[in-house]
């Protein structure tokens, strides 16, 4: 081999095999969010949780576990609703199917739409805990002055390991991105008295 | 005809006046052009450092506004990372890398030159910002070098999209540059020149420009969708739209830590060309350095996430990461001893160029054991960012990447310029800069300790004699490199002749040829025995 | 190898000395719980074998500058590889990195163990300040609140010189968050805003909050006391004014205190009722202003140039008393005017409100009372 008579046509085939591993590894890290979502679910990071399920028939109860279910309730440093869990927590069998209620108020003016984001502790019950029913797989929209009753409705898998007797469940309401304030009445600010 | 001859062709004489610069597709007017950049921004970035440790000096705010030292930091590490050590180190392998290995040139003039130009223009419209942050027109970056989403994103200034255009466009220079130098390495060595055959510092080059092919793009798609989330209505970290600001962190650091390798394995391919010339010895297991720099190479992709212990991973994948890191202990250990051994029973001298390989070995390795110490996950939540971690990364980039660079240019000197450097302002400078580096970094390994965290403009107490410690160094540090500037043009200027060979121990293609050496390296191939 | 034993001794010096010399520190500290003893351990551990591979490697090295200098005459040799020692340098560093992980993955999973916890408080990041809710599980009490850094002064080069800097000076707050000692506390961490992260250097916690996620850690302290800590996550601006500080109290002193707690929320519950008047709401909305709103509007009301506007002069702080309140309570959406209708009572709010319109030369000349608030919530 005599390197130095490799011109041109090598140095083509180079400049292309390298662009395209330069556009695979682009498009590799747009991969990894997806791949990131499937590691998320496999293992549990940030306690994401699943979609909405349907209850399987050959769930079984297993009486002879309690787990801790505790339900805290933040906002999103732009969001004004007030919100929280109604229930603080319950004990739970695994398998048993549960509701809870969070309530959420729009003391506001304004019509606002909300984003709820779910997140269990610890990381490796999440996958573990499913829902049925939850205000956080759609976008709820509270209008001027309304207070709503926001139900969950979750089943944790007896499968989860022995280990985790304490699981926590937190939803965050965001301010929908992308949706402002609503309202015909935004320009014309509540009337209140004042004490000049 | 080939792109590579026309450009011969055009260029058969030297061109001159400011065309020679814009124009150049010369590997060594670019490669001079690449160390001059580096160093201007070394300037630049070392000037930021001072107003950091000048607010540093005493508890209290003195200078700046907090929000000012925040573009302060983030600006210094940008700037340091992409604009000193990584312009360098293409710099040297512009220069070197066709001289090694008996080519005319590299492979791809033209787009040398490109990749050059990029970085001017990159870096303009970063400064640009700060320039505007003064004149009390919005804010520069301020979110830290890692630019973690949200802070970046949601709370980022209105700045931050010039940033993510900045970062493009240095992303495209490094992957320019990249596929220059390995079509260079591929396809222009001289006959006889085989892989097994290349000096060690074109070899960390060819796996260097590897890493960078894979992953500068992975930064440029995370910084395509943090654009996307600022302007477009995507949520790739917003949690509100199903996104996870972790998520960031993770694609940040599958590039960020390859990226550490890329500032570094340069380095030891610099410190491995420096030692046995002054040594007098042929490097030590040769092949198990190229091993090594292979496998620290593939490592670097399965480590990052111990830069993210305490975002609440699952415990599994805390030991996978920290398994996976203190891997990383025993190529970097091999080099060492191999380094150790090419000393050992040689006969050396201590020229400015040894000494500063010396002071490398030496404080690269205390910053390789802080780095085994934090790959211990349970005690990195005491370290993670605090100044423990400042130190770690500076004596691997300050006293690591940035010494090695400084050592090959008063290693390669001569050679480029023809005459020889002052060796007395020479060995001053090298004192001063690392008995200074020393006072500088190694207090921050007791602040840091101690419990003070990173990228505070202002501290407790009981950390003050440390940092005030850390300031004088900093300042000693900064000033002492002007004498660096002072020796490299008077250098340029004149001096006592060099010879082809240089040094007396020098072996290699490049000190065959002439001192300084002609336009076109070698216009007909070596032959290698 | 007099060289090494040298390198040896002074670098055991350096290390083993922090504590001798007083006033301050130069090693991690033991703290007080398990995870904070078991990352000590672990870091000595680590520390010494650095400094042993260290003193090897250096010393061979320093022997070698010493006696293999052309200036003595040394020849070079001409060896340039061995297949034995090469080997040798690298199973003996395996065999040691398993010395150190086995202890190391002891202590870790002990740490991540969070079951079986006796109470559960939530940490809350917000820009720049820890909220902290007692209000979660079964053992919910209903006390929740903010947790400021005491000396607000210090945020701003303006005001800096002004704030006496004794021993807590950056790591004293005004609410403290408050512990039983000999409790399994279990801590939720999530932000408001963006990534902070919550870190007692004596607990050896330190976790991230993340705006929309839930992280878990837990603590038992064993002995009453003050621990402080620190914000170690770059989080902007006030990074560094985001103290922490957790008060372990005995089990006596811990119900007291909630009973205590519980009486000052009365108490403000009760204020929010009466009338007050201008002076009061002025002097309370000065103290108010400089916790909440001077880190980014500054105390002197001008803002920062580009990047918070000022309040001074500011048509919304001298316009429409309605407009100010809304903007104040409920936030601007897409800036970095968060919603404060949680984050402050309604007597705070009213004060603030009433100082930002005649404080400064701002003449609005009307007040805001804790009544308008509730109206406007």
């Amino acid at each position: 081999m005599n390197p130095n008579t490799s011109g041109e046509i090598d140095n083509k085939k180079i400049i292309t095999r390298l662009l395209f591993a330069v556009v695979a590894m682009f498009g590799f890290g747009f991969a990894l969010v997806p791949l990131y979502d499937v590691f998320c679910d496999i293992t549990g990071i940030n306690g994401k949780t699943g979609d909405q399920i349907t209850l399987s028939e050959t769930m079984k109860v297993d009486t002879s576990r309690e787990i801790k279910v505790e339900f805290v309730a933040s906002l999103n440093a732009e969001m004004p609703w007030e919100f929280r869990p109604v229930q603080k927590s319950v004990r739970v069998h695994p398998g048993e199917p549960t509701r809870i209620d969070y309530v959420a108020i729009n003391k506001t003016d304004n019509r606002i739409i909300g984003q709820a984001v779910p997140s269990v502790a610890p990381g490796l019950a999440a996958q573990y805990f499913q829902k049925t029913e939850c205000f956080c797989f759609t976008e709820q929209i509270l209008e001027a002055k309304e207070q709503k009753i926001m139900p969950v409705i979750f089943v944790v898998d007896p499968g989860i390991s022995e280990d985790i007797n304490e699981i926590t469940l937190s939803y965050t309401f965001f301010i929908k991105p992308g949706s402002e304030v609503i309202s015909e009445n935004v320009q014309e600010p509540p009337k209140t008295h004042y004490n000049n | 005809m080939s792109a590579v001859i026309e450009a011969h062709d055009h260029h058969d004489h030297k061109p001159t006046g400011i065309g020679r610069w814009l124009f150049s597709t010369n590997h060594k007017d670019i490669g001079t052009m690449y160390l001059w950049f580096s160093f201007i921004m070394f300037f630049i970035g070392g000037a930021m450092a001072l107003v950091i440790r000048a607010e540093l000096f005493q508890p209290g705010l003195q200078f700046v506004e907090p929000e000012f030292f925040n573009q302060m930091t983030t600006l210094h590490g940008l700037i340091m990372v992409f604009g000193v050590i990584m312009p360098g180190f293409v710099g040297l392998a512009n220069w070197m890398v066709p001289m090694m290995i008996g080519a005319p040139d590299m492979a791809l003039p033209r787009m040398n030159n490109w990749s050059f130009w990029l970085l001017p223009g990159a870096f303009g419209i970063l400064i640009a910002s700060l320039v505007m942050s003064m004149m009390g027109m919005g804010s520069a970056p301020n979110f830290g070098w890692t630019f973690y989403a949200p802070l970046s994103t949601t709370y980022g200034p209105d700045s931050t999209d010039y940033f993510i255009f900045s970062v493009h466009m240095m992303g495209l220079s490094s992957i320019m540059g990249a596929i220059n130098i390995i079509a260079t390495i591929m396809n222009l060595r001289a006959p006889g020149m085989t892989y097994m055959k290349m000096p060690i510092f074109v070899w960390t080059w060819f796996i260097t420009a590897y890493l960078l092919i894979a992953v500068m793009p992975v930064l440029a798609g995370v910084v395509t969708m943090m654009l996307t989330d600022r302007n477009f209505g995507t949520s790739f970290f917003d949690a509100a739209g199903g996104g996870d600001p972790v998520l960031f962190q993770h694609i940040f650091w599958f590039f960020g830590h390859p990226e550490v390798y890329i500032m570094i394995l340069p380095a030891f391919g610099v410190i491995s060309q420096i030692v046995p010339t002054f040594a007098r010895k042929k490097i030590f297991g040769y092949s198990s350095m190229v091993y090594a720099t292979a496998s620290i190479a593939f490592l670097s992709f399965i480590v990052w996430a111990h830069h993210m212990f305490t975002t609440g991973m699952p415990v599994e994948a805390e030991l996978f990461f920290m398994y996976a890191t203190m891997l990383i202990a025993i190529p970097t250990g091999v080099k060492v001893f191999n380094w150790v051994s090419t000393m050992w029973r040689g006969s050396m001298t201590f020229e400015t160029p040894m000494l500063f390989a010396i002071a490398f070995i030496f404080l690269f390795t205390i910053g390789g054991f802080t780095g085994l110490m934090m790959c211990i996950t349970p005690a990195d939540f005491q370290y993670h960012d605090t100044y423990f971690i400042v130190a770690h990364f500076h004596y691997v980039l300050a006293t690591g990447a940035a010494f090695s660079i400084m050592a090959a240019v008063y290693f390669w000197l001569p050679k480029w310029t023809g005459n020889m450097y002052d060796e007395t302002l020479g060995k001053i400078h090298f004192w001063l800069t690392t008995i200074s580096a020393n006072v500088l970094f190694f207090p921050m390994h007791f602040v840091g300790l101690a419990g003070m965290p990173r990228r505070i403009p202002d501290y407790s107490l009981q950390f003050a004699e440390f940092n005030q410690m850390a300031s004088v160094g900093a300042f000693i540090f900064g000033f002492s490199q002007l004498i660096f500037l002072y020796v490299v043009i008077k250098c340029i200027r004149g001096g006592e002749k060099a010879t082809e060979q240089v040094w007396e121990g020098a072996d290699g293609l490049e000190w065959t040829l002439p001192s300084p050496p002609p336009f076109h390296s070698f216009t007909t191939p070596p032959q290698v025995k | 190898m007099r060289a090494a034993i040298r390198v040896a001794s002074l670098l055991s010096l350096i290390f083993t000395s922090g504590q001798a010399l007083a006033g301050y520190q130069m090693n991690l500290s033991p703290g007080v719980t398990t995870f904070s003893q078991g990352a000590y351990e672990i870091h000595t551990l680590v520390l010494w074998i650095c400094v042993v591979i260290g003193t090897v490697v250096f010393g061979a090295m320093i022997y070698s500058i010493i006696t293999h200098r052309k200036s003595k005459g040394a020849v070079a040799a001409t060896f340039d590889d061995n297949t034995t020692i090469e080997i040798v340098w690298t199973v003996v560093p395996f065999i040691i990195l398993i010395a150190m992980a086995i202890p190391a993955t002891r202590v870790l999973l002990a740490m991540e163990d969070v079951s079986n916890s006796d109470m559960s408080i939530k940490i809350t990041g917000y820009q720049w300040k820890w909220h902290y809710d007692y209000n979660v599980g079964e053992k919910a009490e209903d006390i929740s609140f903010f947790s400021n850094i005491s000396t607000p002064d210090a945020r701003s080069l303006a005001t800096s010189m002004n704030v006496v800097k004794d021993e807590n000076y950056l790591l004293d707050v005004d609410n403290r968050m408050v512990v039983p000692v000999n409790k399994k506390v279990r801590l939720l961490f999530t932000s408001s805003d963006v990534i902070h992260a919550w870190w007692v250097p004596a607990f050896g916690v330190k976790k991230d909050t993340i705006p929309g996620f839930i992280n878990e850690s837990w603590i038992n302290v064993p002995e009453p006391g003050v621990y402080r800590g620190k914000c170690a996550e770059l989080c902007g601006t006030n990074h560094g004014f985001m103290p922490v500080v957790v008060e372990a109290k005995s089990e006596e002193d811990y119900a007291a205190w909630v009973a205590s707690q519980k009486t000052a929320a009365a108490d403000v519950a009760a204020s929010a009722n009466k009338t007050w008047t201008k002076d009061e709401l002025m002097a309370k909305g000065k103290t108010a202003y400089a916790t909440n709103c001077a880190a980014c509007h500054q105390a002197n009301g001008e803002g920062l140039a580009g990047v918070f506007p000022g309040l001074k002069g500011s048509a919304i702080a001298i316009g429409d008393i309605a407009r100010h309140i809304d903007v104040v309570i409920h936030g601007v959406s897409g800036t970095a005017m968060a919603a404060y209708a949680g984050q402050m009572n309604d007597v705070d709010l009213a004060a603030v409100i009433t100082y930002e319109r005649n404080a400064w030369g701002n003449n609005a000349g009307d007040m805001v009372q804790p009544s308008d608030i509730k109206a406007a919530r």
